[in-house]
């Protein structure tokens, strides 16, 4: 065991280093390789869509060239020749090239656009891309010295045309785009945001303060009404000295905006763009957007809108296509010791209870492995302790009593209020037995409290322990302190409010995290700290374990999600890619997996044994609160500050269902053990019920939907939704359903 | 293209002058202009930067307001030391103030004497967190209890009664009266009714469950028995209670069967119990009673207007009863006239006509005016004003008048009382008997 994980240590060591979190761009990769001297976006493995070819895109050719362009001002001499060897680049390519950014990118395009895949751009790119950069390199500025990350990034921005002219070009384009035929205008549509975003930044970052003010004036009203908040961070922003540091900019800059179009109506864009030799709005396209160009019908614009709304873009399809196991690993197998007391009688196979049953070894047991299930030892588990073995016995037996679910069938809510929480509460959780819940304040407190009549006790102290008689078959019961019985305990370490909470399986660790960028693991036996965790250095959102224990997950502002070990000081792994601050993590019950929910309102799920980025789902029109995977790991169900709950086929990495009634964010979902309820709860004070069987079943995968990703959702949140439950103004920020399906909610009661 | 318009965005700016305040606050004295307005776009830039960075705080604590501890964490996060001394759960109370041709918003910092600390006992210590569980729902159906909202809020109980057709769409009956799956047999038939659009009359629960019909048995045997201090309860329950929706059309049809049968037999006692039944009910905020005032506003009319309420007029104190039921007209005016049904000017022209008759009872006459003299200032001045003069001198024909009942004497005397003691009644009178003639010009 402990070999298998020093190894899983080692493999990722190396990531380490490479993606140390930076004071000003933490995990975002682009923006760390201008500085870090580690290989460029293009190859960089735990890039979103690795699988691009190196170097391919003109894009990258340029970059590249400026990378070592930077590297050689430097005299980092060592680093130039390693970079230009791996990126496959000649010997002179830089002399040929130096001193001109843009042009050189030009150039290289011609010769590698190909690889792209789009030959029918490659002759336009070459034609227009050129005759601008010939026609602009006079009035070309080299920016200042002084901020050399920013300009890598930024120095894009520099070629520019008349500015009076860019709202004449954006309406030229606006009016080709309102008359073509109706089934490509909402296609075209799309490209208008982030056209209008770069346009403006481009007359933002070249000084032209006030045609930027009417640019963003006339046309702001014009985008779709789910880009306001970006629209509000982009009308603040009107200085060149203001893009400096400003996050959500860089990341608009250094990843490209995603759109999928159809063939018939990119051509039809590309020939009116050449037409008009709008060369300017041409240069956009090719230099920010990445256009997923694919056969067939052009989507309508409600299928559009359905996927539509993040930072960057759709997902490009090929970032679905890797393959997840998201089966479910074996169960150990535990013989049902029968319950003597109350069902004693005839069938009792003849052993005595607490006859220990078999060790579960890999394989080669009676049920046949799930083709969709990753392979028992892909992630190295802890073993199974003696006490974890009665608990999954307990488990067994209260499964047996479970209520079967739907929609005739409908579960009890029991609601846990927290009164006198003054607005201050901030995270709930709820052990999966249900017999303890804590919750995390504001105030920088965590609480446990037992909601069962047992008491929480702490172990005695370490001289008292001294005393006691270790043989004695009530060890356990005598190490515990009697004077300390108490319905409820404070843990008090944080120096912010705990944003995240979550029990170990086996209930003896509760981890939490909080503003201070610290997360903490505490132990339910002494009720002390026992570690704290530092690596993210800024607020950490949210943290939880893995279902199997030993693992955890952690996101928040710094935007790298992190995979630790309990017993490392340092993460496992690091998953960077999002384009702002993670807000939600939570593992997949096969524990392979982890997913993670973000501000810039797309959905990543990532491999724990690679450190890839195996699914992004976008469609989100808000920062997403609330994960919660199907209990046979097959969906997802998302929940946003937009008040919608998304459901994700994992396996095709499709969209599959929307539901449609929250009002408010929605801060936690839950399916029943069984998956055929999933139950949502949200600041409008409602938990609702949605008939989750229903949902799933409906779902029509045909072939095309399969390969293109293009569904059509049928608006039936009405027929879905089975209940809605009103608190008194209580917003619900955790659902949780016990063993036997009866659903736990709380919140703090705000009158 | 968005379909809406969004409102502008904001392009807010911080004026100069606020530049020019500051500046000199911290001992810069000549700022430029230039200088200023540089200033104060950066300012504004970074102001805005960090609410945006607040409202992340504000999500995260699950909350919908943004407080300054959120602002304080958006400093830390930019390596900004925070603002001390800002602490504050509500609001900070900013002070305005103007002189010098200068306007400025300040937060005002008392002097705090020490000794008044240190002598004032300590305030009580804040209530420590606690969890407190309840049933939100049981098997799909919401229970009633204090810890519950309303079954059916106000307004869902408004849009019912004012609404009666409205479209109804398969699936969507949870949504409305029922909440849940509980009536099996709404939802089923719902469910089975072809797809479309189907108007049909939202059902109105008639059935009560067990709890309920014993629960309504036990409120009204208290109201109108013996045991005042199960009475007391069973109003206080009456006006809390957030449940009681689906049974007021009892309780409505209990008050008015009640007030009608007893006004026969000339019961005060009951009539007084209805009447506060009455008034718990108004008094019941989750409660929309426009559905029931057909009901309720004769039963109240009658314990106002009622020639004989009691057995022994002569003896028993009817009168109280009249100005109960009177507050409670008035209130329910002021509360549920609209410019649809037309209560207020309805009843007073009801009282007004009974007073006018020559023919109608000391009683009944006490009654009208008790009612319109609850209705305000405005009835008051223009309906009762101008009659006090005639009013007067009946009274004297009734007190002086040779042949008189001892009931009409009584009754008399009353409307005397009523007429007279009241300061604000004795001002109109003397305006009255000033501007006499001008004034009954205004009568209707």
């Amino acid at each position: 065991m402990a070999a298998v994980q020093g190894g899983l240590v080692d493999a990722v060591e190396k990531k380490d280093i490479k993606t140390e979190p930076s004071e000003d761009s933490g995990g975002n990769n682009n923006a760390n390789d201008g500085r870090l001297l580690s290989p460029p976006p293009g190859s960089s493995a735990s890039a979103p869509g690795g699988n691009k070819p190196p170097a391919g895109a003109p894009e990258d050719q340029q970059t590249l060239l400026a990378v070592l362009q930077f590297l050689r001002k430097n005299n980092l001499a060592e680093s130039v020749e390693i970079l230009r060897r791996e990126a496959g680049l000649p010997e002179d390519a830089l002399d040929l090239k130096a001193g001109d950014s843009a042009g050189a990118g030009s150039g290289g395009a011609g010769g590698t656009v190909d690889l792209e895949g789009e030959d029918a751009s490659s002759l336009l790119s070459r034609v227009t891309v050129s005759s601008s950069a010939a026609a602009q390199a006079p009035t070309k500025v080299t920016p200042s010295e002084d901020q050399p990350d920013v300009n890598v990034v930024l120095s894009a921005y520099s070629q520019q045309g008349d500015p009076a002219l860019y709202g004449v070009y954006y309406s030229g384009l606006k009016r080709f785009i309102e008359s073509v035929l109706d089934c490509h205008r909402a296609e075209l549509s799309q490209v208008f945001y982030p056209l209008f975003v770069h346009m403006y930044l481009e007359l933002v970052y070249n000084n032209h303060e006030n045609e930027a003010k009417v640019f963003f004036e006339k046309f702001s009203g014009d985008q779709e009404c789910y880009y306001e908040d970006d629209l509000r961070v982009l009308s603040s922003l009107t200085k060149k000295e203001h893009m400096r540091g400003n996050e959500t900019l860089l990341d608009f800059r250094t990843s490209k905006f995603v759109l999928r179009i159809s063939r018939d109506s990119y051509q039809l864009l590309k020939r009116h763009l050449q037409e008009r030799q709008n060369n300017q709005i041409w240069n956009i396209i090719q230099e920010h957007l990445y256009i997923d160009i694919f056969d067939g019908m052009p989507r309508s614009k409600s299928q559009i809108d359905a996927m539509s709304g993040s930072l960057a873009g759709e997902a490009k399809r090929e970032a679905n296509k890797a393959k997840v196991y998201y089966g479910l690993l074996k169960e150990p197998e535990i013989e049902l010791p029968l319950d003597d007391e109350d069902e004693e009688a005839e069938n009792e196979e003849g052993k005595p209870k607490k006859k220990k049953p078999k060790k579960d070894s890999m394989g080669s047991k009676s049920k046949k492995q799930d083709p969709n299930a990753p392979s028992q030892t892909r992630i190295p588990l802890p073993e199974l302790k003696d006490s974890d073995k009665l608990d999954k016995i307990m488990y067994m037996k209260e499964a047996t009593k479970r209520i079967r679910l739907g929609p005739d069938n409908l579960p009890s809510i029991c609601f846990y209020s927290f009164l006198n929480a003054y607005q201050g509460l901030t995270a709930v959780d709820f052990t999966d037995d249900s017999s303890l819940i804590a919750g995390g304040f504001a105030d920088s407190t965590v609480r446990v409290w037992s909601v069962t009549p047992k008491k929480l006790r702490k172990v005695k102290s370490a001289a008292d322990l001294n005393l006691i008689d270790k043989e004695s078959d009530d060890v356990l019961e005598r190490i515990m302190d009697e004077k300390t019985a108490s319905e409820s305990k404070i843990l008090y370490g944080h120096s912010g409010p705990v944003y995240g909470i979550s029990f170990s399986p086996d209930r003896n660790y509760l981890l939490t995290c909080s503003e201070d960028g610290t997360i903490r693991l505490w132990s339910l036996q002494t009720f002390t700290c026992l570690v704290g965790y530092k690596g993210h250095n800024y607020p950490v959102w949210d943290t939880q374990f893995s279902p199997h224990g030993y693992y955890f997950i952690s996101g928040g502002h710094d935007r790298v999600a992190r995979l630790w070990a309990t017993d490392h000081y340092q993460p496992l792994r690091m998953f960077s890619g999002h384009l702002a601050d993670i807000t939600s993590t939570r593992f997949h019950p096969n524990s392979n997996y982890v997913v993670t929910g973000s501000s810039d309102r797309t959905i990543r799920l990532w491999d724990v044994l690679t450190g890839n980025c195996v699914r992004i789902f976008t469609g989100h029109k808000g920062p997403i609160h609330a994960l919660a995977f199907s209990p046979n790991g097959k969906f997802l169900a998302s929940g946003a500050t937009d008040g919608r709950v998304l459901l994700w086929d994992i396996g095709h990495g499709l969209m599959i269902g929307e539901l449609k009634g929250h009002t408010d964010t929605i801060y936690s979902l839950k399916f029943s053990r069984d998956g055929e309820i999933l139950a949502s709860g949200s600041m409008d004070n409602t938990v609702r019920l949605w008939d989750a069987t229903k949902a799933f079943d409906d779902l029509e995968t045909d072939d095309f939907t399969a390969a293109t990703g293009h569904i059509h959702l049928q608006d039936n949140s009405q027929e879905l939704l089975l209940g809605t439950y009103m608190s008194k103004s209580t917003p619900v920020i955790h659902l949780h359903f016990t063993r036997r399906n009866l659903l736990l909610a709380a919140g703090a009661y705000n009158p | 293209m968005a379909e809406e318009r969004r409102p502008k965005q904001c392009t807010v700016v911080l004026p100069t002058e606020s530049m020019k305040a500051m500046a000199e606050s911290i001992g810069v004295g000549q700022l430029q202009e230039e200088s200023c307005v540089a200033l104060s776009e950066e300012v504004s830039y970074r102001i805005k930067e960090i609410a945006q960075d607040a409202l992340k705080f504000m999500h995260h604590g699950k909350r919908r307001k943004l407080t300054t501890n959120d602002i304080d964490n958006a400093l830390k996060l930019k390596n900004v030391e925070p603002l001390y001394g800002f602490q504050s759960q509500e609001f900070i109370p900013f002070r305005f103030a103007s002189g010098g041709g200068r306007e400025l918003h300040f937060y005002e910092e008392k002097e705090v004497d020490l000794s008044d600390i240190i002598n004032t006992p300590l305030p009580r210590v804040p209530l420590d967190v606690s969890l407190k569980a309840h049933w939100l729902s049981i098997e799909g159906v919401q229970p009633s209890i204090p810890e519950n909202p309303p079954p059916a809020p106000k307004e869902q109980q408004k849009v019912e009664s004012t609404e009666p057709l409205k479209v109804v769409k398969p699936g969507q009956e949870e949504d409305g009266t029922v909440q849940g799956k509980g009536q099996g047999a709404t939802a089923a038939d719902g469910k089975g009714k072809e797809k479309g659009l189907i108007r049909l009359k939202p059902r109105s629960t008639h059935e009560l469950s067990v709890e309920q019909q014993l629960y309504y048995k036990e409120i009204t045997e208290a109201c109108v028995g013996s045991c005042e201090a199960k009475r007391a309860e069973a109003l206080q329950s009456i006006a809390t209670d957030p449940g009681l929706y689906q049974m007021l059309p009892r309780f409505s049809t209990f008050i008015s069967e009640g007030v009608r049968v007893n006004v026969v037999q000339n019961n005060l006692a009951l009539l007084i119990y209805l009447m506060r039944m009455v008034k718990a009910l108004m008094d019941n905020p989750t409660l929309y009673l426009e559905k029931y005032l057909h009901e309720l506003i004769p039963a109240v009319v009658t314990c106002i207007v009622s020639k004989q309420l009691c057995l022994r007029p002569d003896v028993d104190n009817h009168w109280a009863l009249r100005d109960f039921a009177a507050r409670l007209m008035a209130q329910s005016c002021k509360t549920f006239s609209t410019t649809t049904n037309n209560i207020q000017s309805r009843i007073t022209k009801t009282f007004t006509k009974s007073w006018l008759d020559e023919k109608t009872q000391w009683t009944t006459r006490y009654g009208c005016i008790a009612g319109l003299a609850e209705l305000g200032a405005d009835v008051i001045k223009t309906l009762i004003l101008p009659r006090l003069t005639v009013e007067g001198a009946r009274i004297k024909a009734v007190m002086e008048g040779p042949v008189v009942s001892n009931i009409d004497k009584i009754g008399a005397d009353h409307v005397q009382s009523l007429l007279l003691p009241s300061p604000p009644a004795t001002k109109y009178i003397v305006m009255a008997t000033s501007a006499g003639p001008a004034s009954t010009q205004q009568v209707p």
